[in-house]
């Protein structure tokens, strides 16, 4: 499988990452590349052969569903480009 | 006092002990070395001097009342992907500019916890995402080693390119590292330093910024074998914050150190020699074989049959969780923010304007793997193909092999943008030795063997079974005792 130019733009934008028109071509080519080394991957025999989930087996750790932590909304926001009272700001996303 | 800074960790700990130097001189020792040597190698991108004279004040009280603790005035070098509370934390990276996390990692807060003092902060390729630490917003980390007769820059390998050159430069005792597909073996084996990476889950990866989290494991990079298992014995813990932290106590690997490899079965997979390496790699792995022998251990030669397989399948697997664990850098929490006509256009600018090439080109990769029509055909199967790798080095394990000997890298250390016009995927091929660990969660070391005919380090990996790293420290002193130490002229 190889991608084109047109598949370049719609992964970058589902990867949320704007990209000019000289980039999209540089990236075909990387990208194919990439894809073409993976490829060898076919001639595995993988017929019922289960997908790892966890690498070592163990058992999900779970916990009371209690507060353990909070009230740090200062630590929170700490690092945000643009806050305003606790929230942090965005451009207008509703009409 | 400036050769304070040569002592092993095991002598830092003896000399204060014995009153022979303080922890502060030490710490300042080691922050003249910095300032001399960082404009040349570019290891360090913050040095937290005033922190580390605090520390190492309050290690000589300690020390004073007899109260010290496993790591007592011990300088270390932070890799740039911990968190680390008040000092900033970018993962290399431009879009994480100026971020100060109001926490600290659990490996960092365990060795503060056991005295260690922080120097700084230590370059790396951007997330992590590199074999030459060439990828950093910081700009390359120069390896200390040089050609013999030479003065071009090499680099220290990559992710972990400061942690291996500030190590084997002595700008710090040790420091901490982390290995998705490589990065604190291949980096140690171009620099002549020790690195571990332990078995997924044994060090915590709370705090750590994430690449690939199935892959991440934190682990040191160190002058010694007895360093590296020190150093691994205060970052691993049992912790309730990563759900993957695996519930089993830390063992004292120091312990282990000194026990030699007598009636331990040694695996020499003939599938890791490749064609087109360099004969005194070759050698050098022959070589390892009869050091084994010669110490009483057994040697097997084993079949790893899907070895070749485990790099393409981590080019999927590890984009794959990369493209996922990254969409959080979209400018609104943390970092660099670049405005846009709405909120979409925000991100997409300022993802382009932060993240460098190499870090698109993985997250493009992971997103192209795991979109609609996709997800079966590359990340399914690579995922069911990584089961198969895992399995090759169970029945090895259930064989009798107690560790698998093999070369670290298929090269030495290379020039400074030599790779720059080859495809992303020759410089992927550095990791080809060290990346079937991480996909089948092993433990990994990386111990130096040798020098090549130019005068630059080689390095012997050894490969364990899930939590024996203690047999990975026994059989990497064997190493160590056998060729030695290795340190790089200075010419910086």
């Amino acid at each position: 499988m190889s991608v084109d130019r047109d598949t370049v733009k719609r992964v970058a934008h589902l990867a949320r990452i704007k990209v000019s028109e000289e980039e999209v071509e540089a990236f075909r080519g990387e990208l194919n590349a990439i894809l073409g080394f993976v490829e060898q991957l076919n001639e595995v025999d993988i017929d019922g052969v289960e997908p790892m989930t966890s690498v070592i087996p163990m058992p999900m750790k779970k916990r009371e569903d209690g507060v353990t932590d909070g009230d740090k909304a200062d630590d929170v926001v700490a690092n945000a480009p643009l806050t305003e009272d606790h929230y942090f700001l965005v451009p207008k996303v509703i009409e | 006092m400036s050769d304070l800074t040569t002592l092993t960790i095991a002598s830092i700990r003896e000399g204060l002990a014995k009153r022979e130097f303080s922890a502060l001189e030490l710490t300042d020792a080691y922050l003249a070395a910095i300032e001399a040597a960082n404009p040349s190698l570019n290891a360090y991108i913050v040095v937290t001097a005033e922190k580390a004279r605090t520390m190492a004040a309050a290690s000589d009280a300690r020390i004073g009342r007899g109260d010290a603790r496993a790591l007592e005035g011990v300088p270390l070098g932070i890799k740039d992907l911990f968190c680390t509370r008040g000092v900033q934390s970018q993962a290399g990276s431009h879009i994480l500019d100026g971020f100060k996390p109001t926490y600290e990692s659990t490996v960092t807060q365990n060795l503060w916890d056991d005295g260690a003092v922080m120097l700084g902060k230590l370059n790396m390729d951007e997330f992590a995402m590199g074999s030459s630490n060439e990828t950093s917003t910081y700009g390359p980390v120069v390896n200390p080693w040089r050609k013999r007769g030479s003065n071009a820059d090499l680099v220290p390998g990559g992710s972990s390119g400061g942690s291996a050159a500030a190590v084997a430069a002595m700008l710090c005792a040790g420091a901490t590292a982390t290995d998705t597909g490589g990065s604190i073996r291949q980096p140690a084996a171009f620099t002549g330093t020790v690195g571990i990476k332990p078995t997924y889950g044994r060090c915590s990866r709370w705090g750590i910024v994430a690449f690939a989290s199935s892959l991440d494991q934190a682990g040191p990079i160190a002058r010694s074998v007895r360093d590296a298992a020190i150093l691994l014995t205060s970052m691993a813990s049992v912790d309730p914050k990563d759900t993957t932290s695996a519930d089993l106590p830390v063992p004292d690997y120091e312990a282990s150190v000194g026990e030699g490899v007598k009636g331990l079965r040694i695996g020499v997979p003939r599938e890791y020699r490749m064609d087109g390496m360099p004969e005194e790699i070759e050698a050098l792995w022959r070589q390892g074989a009869e050091w084994y022998r010669d110490a009483g251990a057994e040697i097997v030669d084993i079949s790893l049959p899907h070895t070749k397989y485990a790099l393409p399948a981590y080019y999927i697997v590890g984009p794959a969780e990369a493209s996922s664990n990254l969409a959080r850098y979209d400018g609104v929490r943390y970092g660099l923010r670049v405005d846009g006509d709405d909120v979409i256009d925000m991100y997409e600018k300022t993802r382009a304007a932060g993240f460098g090439r190499e870090v698109k080109r993985r997250v493009m990769i992971g997103t192209y793997v795991l979109s609609a029509g996709y997800y079966d055909a590359y990340y399914v199967k690579a995922q069911r193909v990584r089961t198969l790798i895992k399995r090759d080095f169970e029945q090895a394990f259930d064989a009798g092999i107690d560790a698998i000997l093999a070369p670290a890298t298929p090269s030495a250390a290379f020039g400074i943008a030599s790779m720059s016009m080859a495809s992303p995927v020759e410089m992927y091929l550095n990791d080809v030795f060290c990346v079937t660990a991480n996909m089948a969660g092993l433990p990994g070391i990386a111990v130096p063997a040798g020098l090549d005919s130019s005068g630059l380090p080689l390095g012997l990996q050894l490969i364990g079974r899930p939590f024996d790293e203690a047999a990975l420290f026994r059989a990497g002193q064997v190493i160590e005792d056998a060729a030695g130490h290795f340190s790089p002229q200075r010419w910086w």
